[in-house]
């Protein structure tokens, strides 16, 4: 086993070695060991989700692709669907933060448009370590540009998201995006090998000696020598993406596409070796022809490039000419690399001799799942143990209230999105701030939902109720913009999976997510799970991050979360329980992360869902705005404070709980609506028939934010607090 | 009706965007227009939309305003022609020499997208006959590079010419520097050329042309064009 060492060295197992080299019958060369390491890695082969990941439910009746491809598809009526997806690029960002999160964009945007979709809105999940480190700052500064970068010159625009910090992303921030398209039912692609004789076609940018390795990077724990890895982060061309979208929409339209791929983690390694899998088939390469930035490139090289901006696909045989027109016209490379075979397997040939010779299945089903050890982690019995109610009550209210609206994870992100261009391609309804993006489908009187959605300190204190949070708090989302939630995509951050801990997290939070998708009707499509978010032992709170997409048949009948009119009645939807553990109360206030996180009752959460629909199907809500982090102060507040205008309130709180739970409480299920007197007959009748506890909490006007007995501050002060939070935190590194 | 050419450079990206409102909201006929296509003779109005043309990896818009379409374009314009350059459009505008002045960094240094007020400083342009003297537009910007620069006496010059044909303000029309996006010199949004003809501005009036994108302020200088084509043909014919 002389090559052992260079396997280790590759991230893969002795174990792991000893079986390829079973199976081989020999030693396998570099060039094979490179693109087995790089499938193998946790990244690409998904060893120790994948037998956890079987627990989600993937089918529904809108379901027309689930996971397994490059994205997952669901009907949205008239013939047309929605492909959407998200994806992480956290180690990539932390090394390089601008060009990270830029191919971060420009990856899942290939899966969608590889998928025959145009792209049309990006939202992203952002989070960040303690604000006051200068390296978050320049993080936060990096990430963000990287985003708008790729995305606002590309022409997509990005519509929505959310942002977090805590210190537990100290060491690994996490930037997961999320894209979505829409095609015709039938102009579906997707990445199979088919019809044995068929040309395999590299089209896009050259290949370079950028992001070698960058799949075993992701799936390999920080260590200080992180920064070492810079090369492992590849470059971002949004230009050549632009012109490698518009090239490849217009091919779909000939017919001549079999089977197309995104080269992305492990590059041309993946995107052959998987076509080839689901198809059946095999494939080879003359490496020789692929088209290259720099001479002497090696296989190895060649292979295991993460260039940006590559397709692979598979033509009909004969119809090279009618592809490579297009192709050239846009100025991009475009080569006859190789073809479809019936040998079950990847040979890779340099000037006709061959010089790597793996079977597919060696690649991918004997690929090693693993059901790793699990176990409950210490902390959370400890945490369990904290009672909330035995920190006392703060006497001054309005300062509580101005420090969590100017805390930097609920104060205004403006400063953000302001950033990206969210209105390119004339489809934006809804602006970025409210529960959810709104993007509507030209040509029908349809629009699409979409927001992103994790909270972190639920997910540690309780990851099975903070998954299940993380779904259920989507479709209020969508349910506040008069979206019926549909589908579920998902971008799993943990730590390292070789920790029983860290595996505990993520199985319960797995089951969670499950049991929330299917009470709410909304199955999983596609997803990415993003292992080892740590630096040495001190793993990222669980992050799943849930991206979901509803549906609102009438775009004109779509709500915001803003108030409209002076004059109007507040109506909270739910019930307000004493429930501060894992509140961001308790953390920004009294420094404390402990107890358990809100109750939830997902009978409760669909309910509401239903009712706010039915509601907002009568046109008779004005705003709809769910309640989440922050509690009820903090959704009234984003109410008063819209684009436009500052709205003053005066509400009055009842319940025989404490003063700061009746404020600050995350108790789930609720949400808050604003409508004319008029119509709070209609919204009783609909809450009652939908079992929805409602109650008539004040009115909308005047310029004070009056919570009677709690809190009273004039309006303007509370929204210059809110508005000022973020950037003040960040101004050091926005002047630099 | 009336055919209005929406040129598409590489990078272009408000291309579709252009091409909607024209043909879906104002009712004309409208065509896509490679930038390697040199005749523009079928056209009645000629839109630059916005984008990345070429990636704006050199300067923005410079080299789009290199490529052959360009000197049709200039064609066009000469012989009275309306030509509209939003955002990247009015970049390569200025850089083919079609506009005076330069637009730089904005002054913020970095990319903004966000409602923005202009007020109308000449209405008697191709694109802004339907508009009153000092009526303001709410209207989107977006970009990373719209600060308008020029010499102080090359500006005088221009506003001597009533050149300047849009200016950012607030909501009542008061120019203050919180409404200038970009740091712009004199507040400037909108430029154009003497014979009024050809129009470059960095705010989107296609982002604006729908009240269900909320604000249809955008729709004015379309109409204004098709009233000035309208107001064009008459006389041609009664001449």
């Amino acid at each position: 086993m002389s090559n052992l060492k260079t396997a280790l060295d590759h991230g893969l197992t002795e174990k792991e070695y000893k079986k390829i080299v079973d199976t081989l019958g020999r030693e396998p060369n570099i060039t094979e060991l490179g693109i087995l390491a790089a499938m193998w890695s946790e990244h690409c082969s998904y060893k120790s989700s994948r037998i956890h990941l079987r627990k989600f439910p993937t089918t529904g009746e809108v379901v027309i692709q689930g996971p397994g491809e490059n994205a997952g598809i669901i009907d949205i009526g008239d013939g047309q669907c929605a492909v959407f997806k998200m994806e992480s690029h956290n180690h990539p960002s932390f090394i390089e933060p601008y060009q990270g999160a830029a191919t971060g964009v420009g990856g899942i945007l290939r899966d969608i448009f590889t998928m025959g979709a145009r792209p049309i809105a990006i939202l992203d999940s952002l989070r960040f370590g303690d604000p006051s480190l200068p390296k978050t700052k320049y993080l936060v500064g990096g990430v963000v540009s990287g985003i708008a970068g790729y995305g606002n010159c590309i022409g997509i625009p990005t519509v929505g998201g959310e942002v977090y910090f805590d210190e537990c992303y100290n060491g690994n921030p996490l930037v997961n995006v999320f894209a979505l398209g829409i095609t015709k039912n039938d102009e579906i692609f997707r990445g199979y090998a088919t019809g044995v004789g068929n040309p395999v076609i590299y089209v896009g940018s050259k290949t370079g000696r950028d992001g070698i390795h960058g799949a075993v990077m992701a799936s390999e724990t920080f260590t200080k020598e992180a920064e070492e890895k810079r090369p492992a982060v590849q470059v971002g061309d949004p230009f050549t993406e632009k012109l490698l979208l518009e090239a490849c929409l217009e091919l779909f339209k000939t017919g001549v596409v079999v089977g197309i791929q995104d080269m992305g983690a492990a590059g041309l390694t993946s995107s052959s070796t998987e076509m080839a899998e689901r198809a059946g088939t095999g494939i080879r390469i003359d490496i020789e022809k692929v088209p290259r930035r720099e001479e002497s490139m090696t296989p190895y090289e060649v292979m295991l490039s993460e260039s940006q901006e590559r397709m692979l696909m598979v033509l009909e045989k004969g119809k090279e000419d009618i592809s490579e027109k297009i192709f050239r016209k846009w100025g991009l490379d475009f080569s006859v690399i190789g073809e479809v075979t019936d040998t079950g397997k990847l040979i890779i040939a340099e000037n006709g001799k061959a010089v790597a010779e793996i079977p597919i299945s060696l690649i991918s089903e004997e690929a090693p799942i693993y059901d790793r050890p699990y176990a409950e982690p210490a902390y959370i019995k400890e945490s369990r143990g904290f009672d909330p109610s035995s920190i006392p009550v703060p006497k001054d209210m309005n300062g509580v209230f101005m420090k969590l609206l100017s805390s930097p994870t609920l104060s205004d992100k403006r400063w953000i999105w302001e950033q990206y261009d969210y209105m390119v391609r004339t489809n934006t309804v809804v602006l970025p701030g409210s529960d959810a993006a709104v993007v509507r489908i030209k040509g029908t009187k349809k629009a699409l939902a979409m927001t992103v959605n994790c909270n972190p300190t639920y997910c540690y204190l309780d990851p099975y109720t903070g998954g299940a949070i993380a779904v259920a708090e989507s479709a209020r989302n969508l349910a506040c913009s008069g979206a019926l939630p549909l589908a579920v995509t998902d971008c799993l951050n943990f730590g390292s999976p070789e920790e029983p801990g860290v595996m505990w997290q993520f199985k319960r939070a797995i089951e969670g997510i499950s049991e929330a998708a299917v009470r709410l009707n909304t199955p999983v499509v596609s997803g990415n799970v993003s292992f080892y978010n740590q630096t040495g032992r001190s793993a990222v709170y669980p992050t799943p991050t849930i991206g979901m997409v509803g549906l609102i048949t009438d775009v004109e009948k779509h709500i915001t979360q803003w108030f409209k009119d002076d004059g109007d009645i507040i109506v909270l939807l739910g019930e307000t329980r004493e429930e501060l553990g894992g509140s961001e109360y308790m953390k920004q206030v009294h420094g404390i992360v402990a107890g358990d996180p809100p109750r939830l009752d997902l009978e409760a959460e669909s309910n509401l869902v239903r009712a706010l629909l039915e509601a907002s199907d009568r046109g008779i809500l004005k705003s709809a705005h769910d309640l989440s982090e922050g509690g009820i102060a903090l959704s009234l507040a984003e109410s008063c404070f819209t684009p436009e205008n500052t709205f003053g309130i005066t509400v009055e709180l009842s319940g025989a709980i404490r003063g700061d739970a009746l404020l600050f409480s995350e108790s789930q299920a609720r949400a808050l609506v604003s409508l004319d007197d008029k119509n709070a007959g209609i919204l009783k009748t609909i809450t009652e028939s939908n079992n929805v506890p409602m109650s008539v909490i004040g009115r909308v006007g005047g310029t004070g934010f009056l919570i009677k007995g709690l809190i009273d501050v004039p309006v303007s002060e509370a929204r210059r607090a809110w508005a000022a939070g973020f950037e003040s935190n960040l101004k050091s590194y926005a002047k630099a | 009706m009336y055919k209005f050419g929406v040129i598409v450079f590489p990078g272009s990206n408000c291309d579709h965007d252009s091409y909607h409102v024209i043909k879906h909201v104002m009712g004309q006929d409208c065509e896509f227009v490679w930038h390697e296509d040199t005749n523009l003779g079928r056209f009645d109005c000629i839109i630059i939309p916005g984008g990345f043309s070429y990636g704006d990896y050199l300067r923005t818009g410079a080299i789009a305003s290199l490529s052959p379409i360009m000197e049709s374009v200039e064609k066009f314009a000469s012989r009275g022609g309306p030509v509209l350059g939003t955002c990247n459009g009015f970049q390569i505008l200025v850089e083919a020499g079609l506009l005076p002045g330069v637009l730089i960094r904005n002054s913020s240094l970095r990319f903004v997208c966000r409602w923005v007020n202009i007020r109308v400083e000449n209405n008697k342009t191709a694109f802004t006959g339907n508009l009153k003297q000092g009526e303001v537009l709410r209207i989107p910007v977006a970009h990373g590079e719209g600060s308008y620069y020029f010499s102080e006496d090359a500006l005088k010059a221009l506003e001597e010419n009533s050149q300047v044909v849009f200016r950012y303000c607030d909501g009542e029309g008061n120019m203050t520097s919180e409404s200038n996006p970009n740091g712009s010199i004199g507040n400037i949004a909108g430029i154009c050329s003497k014979a009024g003809n050809v129009l470059g501005m960095m705010p989107h009036p296609e982002r604006c042309s729908e009240s269900i994108l909320g604000g249809a302020d955008g729709k004015l200088i379309f109409e204004s064009v098709i009233s000035w084509l309208g107001f064009g043909k008459k006389t041609k014919s009664m001449a």
